[in-house]
């Protein structure tokens, strides 16, 4: 399968991430390419396999639910491009 | 004083022969006088390097230095360090300045040693060239028409040109290995888990491992002790206890199996690549190392599932880079979709936004068994011949790379090409187990990497083989032409 111009615009919405109409040839164009090479693994029979989602196969530590971090909200809102009594400010949008 | 290795260099401090303040103001001039050529930094950190090396120095005059103690390194800038700008190669993080310090980094400074700077890298770590950098491509100081691999490039290029004694990179899909390969230097990725990933800006979570790169297998232990060991801040982080990795670096190699996965040396391997190898064998034999062919009857499969996983992570990792809560935000967004998709079309370059939607694609409703499902089952073919491998060999010797370095711009307009430069590093990033690249020769000047594998935790063992080699040749010797 080979994507055209409808799937990246799909995709690009669905990634969120606006893609200028000058590159939807080339992007649509490289994208068929990258999926000719993961659609090779289809030829592989994989019935009866187990999915290996971690190389350690470690499952998740657990620790006491309780609070361990210290406040460090001026420390992280001394880097934001905007704040107001201790709250981010973001652009004004209208839904 | 540059030309000296890490391990020469920490000597020459705590005999006070040298003064760590006088050692990062030597490197400081050299990055002055070669970096524009080269583009290894992002950022250099000169008024902290200073501050740092005056503390290492009242450190060692206290007979409180440790091994690292005033020796001047560089980071790959996706480490957070606290209050110097984190870029990870990216405009969308062009002016993060990071509140916090990445674990790694900050066992550099308990361990007394200085900053000079941030590394270049391939934006996001996505990329085996860095050429994909915000900040322009690095130039592969063995021939500035090269690239130095990545994506840890800057990193390379700034070891290999004597710009700092040795640095941090990162390896996800052999983007420790690869450049070190391209450089003529020995870098390690290790077992995932032994490192710590908190603080490291995430590209695909299981896969992203930090390590050393330096100039021999010595130096990478030196610094892999500083790195290694478990973290409660990253859950991903394995509590084994760390050996002594110094400690082994001269045992003895006889009776060693060392296993040639036949998959590796077929069609597609460089001939003088190939030629390099068969010398490293012949080498190992001498040592005392039995050799045996192997199979990875699945490898040819590691890059199709790679980039189904790495860009499925990366799609979800990134989602975060949205215009809202940090970095690049575009202008007078209409909406909030507006906002958030013309940020990230602005924010990111081509190829992290060509990974994000080939992941979106992978993990969209309908695709999911297809392409997520059927790469992780893919994963675990790849690690059984792994553990397959293992019970044959101690350790598996193949190349680090198809070729020598490329020319910058040749494959860049290709993506298909360039993936299938990391033919032979991918595999261990998907099994998660370690490996080691270090140089095995030259072709028409430009270095040729061999790397080998080990079974999980075996970073001491690697270590001490690498050394091995290394006390046998010269190849890790060599500098380029003018640096």
């Amino acid at each position: 399968m080979a994507f055209d111009r409808s799937d990246v615009e799909k995709i690009a919405h669905l990634a969120r991430i606006a893609i200028r109409e000058d590159e939807i040839p080339a992007t649509t164009a490289k994208l068929s390419g990258i999926l000719g090479l993961i659609d090779q693994m289809q030829a592989v029979d994989t019935t009866g396999i187990e999915p290996l989602a971690h190389p350690l196969e470690t499952t998740q530590r657990l620790r006491p639910d309780s609070v361990t971090e210290q406040n460090q909200r001026d420390a992280y809102q001394a880097i934001a491009p905007a704040t107001e009594a201790g709250l981010y400010l973001v652009p004004k949008v209208i839904e | 004083m540059h030309e000296k290795t890490l391990a020469e260099l920490s000597q020459a401090l705590r005999s006070k022969a040298i003064s760590s303040v006088e050692l990062t103001q030597h490197y400081l001039k050299r990055i002055e006088q070669f970096d524009g050529a080269l583009n290894s930094y992002i950022t250099v950190t000169p008024e902290l390097a200073l501050e740092q090396a005056r503390t290492a120095d009242a450190r060692i005059a206290a007979g409180d230095a440790g091994p690292l103690t005033g020796i001047a390194l560089a980071h790959k800038d996706l480490f957070c360090t606290q209050g110097v700008r984190t870029s990870c190669g990216s405009k969308m993080l062009d002016n993060f300045i990071a509140p916090y310090e990445s674990t790694v980094t900050q066992r550099f400074i308990d361990a007394g040693t200085v900053m000079l700077g941030k590394t270049n890298m391939d934006e996001f770590a996505m990329g085996s060239s860095n050429e994909s950098s915000f900040y322009g491509p690095v130039r592969n100081p063995w021939n500035s028409e090269h690239v130095p691999g990545g994506s840890s490039g800057g990193s390379a290029a700034a070891v290999a040109a004597r710009l700092c004694a040795a640095a941090t990179g990162t390896d996800t899909g052999g983007s420790i290995r690869q450049p070190a390969g391209f450089t003529a230097l020995t870098g390690l990725k290790p077992t995932y888990g032994r490192v710590s990933r908190w603080g490291m800006i995430a590209y695909a979570s299981s896969l992203d491992q930090g390590g050393p790169m330096a100039r021999n297998a010595e130096d990478c232990a030196l610094l892999l002790q500083a790195m290694a060991g478990f973290d409660p801040k990253d859950s991903t982080s394995v509590d084994a206890p760390v050996p002594d990795y110094s400690a082994s670096l001269n045992d003895s190699l006889k009776g060693l199996r060392i296993g040639l996965p036949k998959e590796y040396f077929s069609a597609g391997l460089d001939s003088a690549t190939a030629a390099a190898i068969e010398t490293a064998v012949q080498q190992f034999q001498a040592l005392g190392a039995e050799i045996k062919e192997i199979s990875l009857p699945n490898a040819e499969l590691a890059i199709p599932a790679y980039y189904v996983i790495a860009p499925a992570e990366a799609s979800s990792n990134l989602s975060r880079f949205d215009g809202v809560r940090f970095g690049y935000r575009c202008d007078n967004p209409a909406d909030l979709t507006d906002l958030y998709t013309r940020s990230r079309g602005e924010g990111f370059g081509a190829e992290v936004k060509r990974r994000i939607l080939v992941g979106t694609y992978a993990l969209s409703a309908g695709y999911y068994d297809a392409y997520y499902l059927k790469a992780q089952k893919i994963r675990r073919l790849i690690k059984n011949d792994f553990m397959a491998a293992y019970e044959q060999v101690d350790a598996i010797l193949c190349p680090t790379s198809p070729t020598p370095a490329f020319r910058i711009g040749e494959k860049i307009d290709d993506p298909v090409s360039l993936y299938l430069t990391d033919i032979y590093t991918i595999t261990a990033n998907l099994a998660g187990v370690p490996g080691i690249a270090l140089p095995a020769g030259f072709a028409n000047g430009l270095p040729i990497g061999m790397q080998l594998l080990g079974p999980y935790f075996s970073e001491a063992r690697l270590l001490n083989i690498a050394h091995q080699y290394q006390q046998h040749t010269d190849w890790h010797t060599r500098a380029p032409a003018g640096y």
